[in-house]
């Protein structure tokens, strides 16, 4: 049997979204490895990863934002049989970071999967009811096939590209 | 009439030529993906139920729905206007840009602003506004309207857009691959969006216990019109709103597999405006996030004539349409003409009609409403089961009334037994009343075949109904199916543990009547009782007119016909498919309940019941089979027929075929394009040929030109005639024991 990381994994391959597993210890390795200068981003949300000490702009500018070649920020959940994550938007940007730049690189933690999108939708209800805001379930890069042919990289990311921090 | 029928032929002709081939490239490649991807969802019937039933809920609870939405959306920050109709609208966006001194307004594709002509009131209050989505960009440059609810410039090729983007940007390298044209535009736009001011957009579903908004989108160009300009203005029909959150989800599994077959698109927004993404100031040069998110949202929540709708029985339904296209999509006439052709002001498509009749006017919807010729391919494609054709059969039932007065009428007095108004144009007349001519024709045949086949009554029948002259007319029999079953001196099964009506439709009893004996002789064969008595025609060729109560007079007098025969305990066997869909389908709309049920129930399609009979035990051995089917062969090349395959029957005839030793091959094309009247009709030849070819074309390839074709319907055995130089034949022929002589 296939476990709900596998199937994450297959299905965002499957919409042209690359994927990297690593630790909490090896993040900012594998990041630096994944992500294209100059990069922007916007803090991330969890206790065991962190984008300080890497060389990616957190507060940036509007010309930064669209120097930019690569945007990194997190997922809030991972919906494991669509291969989408689920983008939330702050105060600092990350919205921004993650629209702009021809790469966007998704930070998921594994323990933030849902099977489908029934408990995505739950899990969703749930915050919006709380208060939240937006939220943008993402399903590889942006697209169109306005101009005659399937293009990828349009008002929004050309490139997407997961980074599964587990445990 | 002659003049405008040949005025709208040549219309067509023009927006095949033109458009035909980008539209039908790409509306097929969308229908084929949505057969494949909702294939690929488990409980697909149960999210259409599940989206239904929402829809239900929602609009029957709407005012109070409203009210939730404003509450919500006010809690948030933002503002909601519910404005009464376009104006209203319009007046209410205007004076947001005025009082924001808005120069530049970027815009997020939306269908109900171009509904109001949004762009050119903002336009008018002196404000630059641009399409960002790719498709309504390229008709904003080419100053056209959109082509489909979906994909708005699906008519136009890559070469065609780069011809128009080199001409009116001039770039300093000309554009040519769909690259080059995405990555100039992405530039184009950017700009635009970065100077915004405004960013208007639509919404695909509003939720009321969160006022969320979901917007279903590729290309990420509605989330930078949401995320950079502070002042959000979303356009939205009231229609659109649904109760919970949650609701949404099961829109998110069908919205995009329906439109356009991807599983999902690559983005779901869902935004409770304000959001908290700060605002971008491109003219700034401190960190983005130092802005406080200032922003500033509205809702415009727009009636326009649905609040109408709503209490309209018959249009009602047209609320729950959540505007994927898959009628559009597998509508094989859409296929071959697209939009422009099809729709009305703004909607186009299956459903534009319902659309374009509840919020412009009759006067909108009537154009072009002839090209639903009824065929209901659309119905099981729709996610909300919305009855499309007959929304398009109410709508053209309303033109026909208001109808002024027509000039002709003596011609065909004595020939229109119906319950229309004076002025209803004579070729509907002629078409809706066939049950009479049929039976005149029959009558005087073989005289009035000859009749109507010299020369000048074709040019006669041409100008004045508009029968197109290139189109074979049906030949009517001198003894009529009714009459050869009561002249017949046949033993009858005795103890039979079946009783069948055979239903002498208008084809089989005066025109095909040999499909009917085979049919006869088949059941017989399976030990059958068969009764064949004169009933009623069904009313599908008035129903077809937009003949409403002439259908229904149709129905009940069909129902009285058959009646004894029902309480005596027999069942009631129907040749032609789309008259067993006016028995289970729209009966239902023209009886009362306990009359439609007692027919529906009972009625069967011919091979439908051959295969109940078979697997209750009837021994097949009594039917003739692949090995002596008379220089046939045992290879078979079968289009089954719209409205069969709708009710879901096409397996019954190619199991039966199968298990008497054929091998079947069945077509994959939506529609053979003739539809019943439509494809007589001299505007709509054309179209009907061009349709028809797809399936010329299939089965013209290598691996059906040798077999032999077999059809269901009449009109398809039509089509196929006219169309290939095999005589196709009705699959009962080959079933059928000999004749016994
Ligand atoms: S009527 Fe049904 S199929 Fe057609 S656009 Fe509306 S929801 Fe889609």
């Amino acid at each position: 049997m296939e476990t709900q990381l596998e199937m994450f994994e297959t299905n965002l391959e499957s919409v042209r979204t690359a994927v990297t597993r690593t630790s909490p210890a090896a993040f900012q390795e594998t990041l630096a490895d994944v992500v294209d200068r100059p990069t922007v981003g916007a803090p991330l949300p969890f206790e065991e990863v962190t984008l300080e000490g890497l060389d990616i702009v957190l507060e940036p500018t509007p010309d930064q934002l669209r120097e930019a070649a690569c945007g990194v920020t997190a997922a809030a959940l991972g919906v494991a049989d669509y291969g989408s994550v689920v983008l939330e938007s702050t105060p600092a940007g990350a919205e921004l970071a993650g629209l702009f730049p021809d790469r966007h690189v998704i930070v998921v933690r594994e323990r933030d999967l849902v099977p489908d999108m029934a408990s995505a939708f739950e899990r969703l209800g749930e915050r919006f009811r709380a208060g939240s805001d937006d939220a943008v379930i993402a399903t590889g890069p942006s697209a169109t096939a306005d101009m005659g042919e399937l293009v990828y990289g349009v008002h929004g990311p050309r490139e997407t590209h997961a980074v599964i921090v587990e445990a | 009439m002659a003049s405008e029928r040949s005025r709208k032929a040549d219309r067509i002709r023009h927006v095949m030529e033109t458009e035909g081939d980008s539209v039908e490239r790409n509306a097929r490649g969308f229908n084929e993906g949505r057969y494949e991807s909702v294939a690929r969802l488990e409980d697909y019937d149960a999210y259409k139920d599940r989206a239904r039933a929402i829809k239900e809920d929602a609009i029957e609870r709407l005012p109070e729905l409203i009210e939730q939405v404003r509450e919500a959306v006010e809690e948030n920050g933002g503002t909601v206007y519910v404005a009464d109709d376009a104006a209203d609208a319009n007046r209410y966006v205007r004076e947001l840009a005025r009082e924001r001194a808005a120069e530049t307004v970027v815009k997020s594709k939306s269908m109900t602003t171009e509904e109001i002509d949004l762009n050119e009131h903002l336009e008018a209050e002196g404000c630059d506004v641009w399409e960002t989505d790719l498709g309504e960009f390229v008709l904003q440059v080419a100053d056209e309207a959109p082509s489909h609810l979906v994909a708005p410039a699906i008519h136009q090729s890559r070469e065609e857009i780069a011809t128009l983007f080199n001409e009116y940007f001039e770039p300093e390298a000309e554009l040519e691959t769909a690259e080059e044209l995405t990555a100039f535009a992405r530039e184009y736009l950017g700009e635009r969006i970065e100077d915004a001011d405004i960013g208007v957009t639509g919404a695909n579903f509003v939720t009321a216990d969160t006022g969320t908004m979901a917007l279903v989108t590729s290309e990420g160009n509605a989330r930078k019109t949401v995320a950079v300009p502070d002042t959000h203005v979303a356009v939205a029909g009231v229609e659109k709103i649904v109760p919970t959150f949650e609701d949404l989800q099961p829109f998110v599994e069908l919205i995009a597999r329906s439109g356009t077959g991807q599983d999902i698109t690559s983005y779901v927004s869902l935004f409770s405006p304000p959001v908290s993404t700060p605002p971008v100031d491109f003219d700034d040069d401190e960190p983005i996030a130092d802005d406080p998110a200032d922003r500033d949202f509205h809702l415009v929540l727009l009636d326009n004539g649905r609040m109408d709708m709503r209490d309209d029985d018959q249009l009602r339904e047209t609320l729950y349409c959540i505007r994927c296209s898959a009628c559009a999509n597998s509508c094989a006439n859409f296929q071959s003409v697209g939009g422009h052709v099809f729709g009305g002001e703004t909607y186009s498509g299956g459903i534009a009609t319902g659309w374009e009749a509840g919020v412009h006017g009759q006067e909108s919807a009537d154009e072009f409403n002839d090209l639903c010729t009824g065929c209901s391919r659309c119905v099981n494609q729709c996610p909300v089961k919305i009855d499309i054709p007959w929304i398009n059969t109410v709508v053209r039932d309303r033109r026909n009334r208001g109808a002024e007065d027509g000039e002709l009428d003596f011609l065909v007095e004595g020939l229109t037994p119906d319950e229309e108004p004076a002025g209803l144009d004579l070729q509907k007349r002629f078409f809706g009343n066939f049950s009479t001519l049929a039976k005149l024709g029959s009558a005087t045949a073989p005289v009035s075949n000859w009749v109507a086949d010299t020369l000048p009554s074709r040019a006669l029948m041409e100008r004045v109904i508009g029968v197109d002259r290139r189109r074979d007319l049906p030949r009517f029999e001198r003894e009529t199916f009714v009459e050869w079953f009561r002249n017949r001196d046949e033993p009858r099964p005795v103890d039979a543990d079946y009783h069948a009506v055979v239903y002498p439709d208008l084809y089989t009893n005066y025109i095909r009547t040999d499909r009917g004996k085979a049919t006869v002789r088949t059941l017989e064969a399976l030990g059958v009782a068969v009764e064949v008595p004169e009933v009623a025609s069904s009313g599908r060729a008035p129903l077809s007119q937009g003949m409403i109560a002439t259908a229904g007079d149709h129905a009940r007098d069909v129902v009285a016909d058959l009646g004894p025969y029902l309480e005596a305990g027999y069942d009631v066997v129907a040749i032609e498919p789309s008259d067993l869909a006016m028995f289970r389908g729209e009966y239902e709309r023209l009886l009362e309940t306990d009359r439609y049920e007692a027919l529906s129930e009972r009625s069967y399609e011919v091979f439908e019941y051959v295969y109940g009979l078979l697997e209750n035990g009837a021994d097949p051995a009594s039917l003739r089979d692949a090995d002596d089917g008379r220089g046939v062969g045992s290879a078979l090349a079968y289009h089954s027929h719209c409205q069969q395959r709708t009710l879901e029957l096409e397996a019954y005839t190619t199991d039966v075929l199968e298990r008497l030793g054929y091998d079947v091959l069945t077509s994959d094309v939506e529609c053979c394009g003739m539809a019943g009247s439509f494809g007589y009709k001299s505007e709509y030849y054309e179209l009907s040929v061009d349709v028809g070819d797809r399936l010329r074309e299939q089965f013209e390839a290598p691996d059906a030109a040798d077999r032999t074709v077999v059809a269901s319907g009449t009109s398809c055995l039509e089509q196929l005639d006219g169309l290939l130089a095999r005589r196709p034949r009705h699959p009962i022929s080959l079933v059928a024991p000999e004749e016994s002589e």
